[in-house]
């Protein structure tokens, strides 16, 4: 069990979670960080109970019949038995794992310079979902936000001016927060990163780059 | 099971998952059904394609009764999750990753006493939503009818919640326990 984890989601993100009213880019990355996190998964549970105490109070008559033709429904369903808990896990938790079809080793990496490499992952509009994979040491492109990024680390860990990340850490960025990632010597940094906004880097050739790989 | 003390729904639903129990399950069907109905036309469905979908998640309730877990979930917070998930399907807004179905530790005794303590917090919950002022309550509801943008609630609302921030933490409190009981 990781005990580690320091950053969590935040109660306006997890409310909204909760609710069902994210993109999707955003509920892979929330999803696979509580695959990760007892807290936030207690947490999520808590405000899912909000959610229930809302429909309590959202009654409206339905039509006469609609009990019979539940029933009828039902006749035809089999049921859905208990699912078996799962074998211990590697590095990409199951909800992640499920989109790029295993571990590390499948994800189409692209290189994106200076050994740093991202994989962009399919999800609908709203917000972009991508893998980035840091070596050792090295800094991902100073960059700042127009949206809000979320990025989870998977392995590794990395530094920015704000804090120290480790693996189940989600950093949340907004606009305010311009920010040099370094990955911390000694293990290549994966991350799980999804934005709403296009990044926006300070440097030149990265800008002109951005079109070319989508980030 | 008197009206005072509100219906034990939880037993309702344990007689439909352990019995089949199909009187149980009207009974869950009558009250739950219109809420349900309720929730996806206030956010935004139109009332017959929400009576179709009423019907569709009670139906996956009795389906999938076999789930349910009365330390982590109460009646009406299953049922809210069932019919969350149903207009996600249905807005196709977004597909939702699910976290991992961890199981929680190995199999322990179901604890009778960790359910009630979660329903009654999650009842208490319901009271402290009910006594909100009307404007707190409307941006709640509207949080989760899918109405706001997550950056809406965060400037409307920065969550001033009051009391039921506070219940939400107590209702957490339980999760926690019933969590740890679990994972031993």
């Amino acid at each position: 069990m990781t005990t580690t984890i320091r950053h969590h989601i935040s109660d306006r993100l997890l409310m909204a979670y909760a609710a069902g009213t994210l993109p999707e880019a955003f509920n892979l990355v929330l999803a696979t960080h509580l695959s990760l996190c007892d807290d936030c998964r207690a947490r999520l549970g808590a405000y899912e109970a909000l959610g229930g105490q809302v429909l309590e109070r959202s009654d409206m008559a339905m039509a006469e019949g609609g009990l019979a033709a539940c029933m009828a429904r039902i006749e035809g369903l089999a049921p859905v038995a208990r699912p078996q808990p799962r074998p211990a896990r590697g590095v990409f938790p199951a909800p992640l794992a499920e989109y790029v079809g295993g571990g590390p080793d499948k994800v189409k990496w692209r290189p994106l310079g200076m050994g740093v490499r991202q994989a962009i992952l399919p999800t609908s509009r709203g917000a972009t979902a991508r893998l980035l994979y840091i070596p050792a040491g090295q800094a991902v492109p100073d960059h700042g936000h127009r949206g809000t990024e979320l990025t989870l680390v998977l392995q590794g860990a990395f530094a920015d001016s704000t804090d120290r990340f480790g693996r189940g850490d989600l950093e949340i960025a907004d606009e305010d927060l311009e920010h040099t990632p370094i990955a911390e010597a000694g293990e290549d940094c994966i991350c799980l990163a999804a934005t709403d906004a296009p990044l926006r880097f300070n440097a030149l050739i990265p800008r002109l780059l951005q079109p070319v790989f989508r980030i | 099971m008197t009206a005072e003390a509100g219906e034990d729904w939880t037993a309702h639903l344990l007689a439909v998952r352990d019995r089949q129990d199909r009187v149980a399950f009207a009974a869950l069907f009558q009250h739950f059904a219109p809420r349900v109905k309720g929730f996806l036309v206030k956010s935004g469905t139109s009332p017959a394609l929400a009576e179709e979908c009423a019907q569709d998640v009670m139906a996956t309730l009795w389906q999938k009764a076999q789930l349910f877990d009365p330390e982590r979930a109460s009646v009406a917070t299953w049922v809210f999750t069932i019919a969350r998930n149903r207009r996600i399907d249905m807005a196709r807004r977004a597909a939702r990753p699910e976290p991992e179905d961890l199981p929680w530790g190995p199999e322990a005794e179901p604890d009778q006493h960790a359910a009630l303590e979660l329903a009654q917090e999650t009842a208490l919950l319901g009271d402290a939503l009910a006594r909100l002022p009307q404007a707190q309550r409307a941006l709640i509801e509207k949080a989760f009818y899918g109405d706001l943008s997550h950056s809406e609630i965060s400037e409307q609302t920065g969550l001033p919640m009051g009391t039921v921030k506070s219940r939400i933490r107590l209702a957490l409190d339980k999760l926690r326990q019933s969590f740890e009981g679990a994972r031993g």
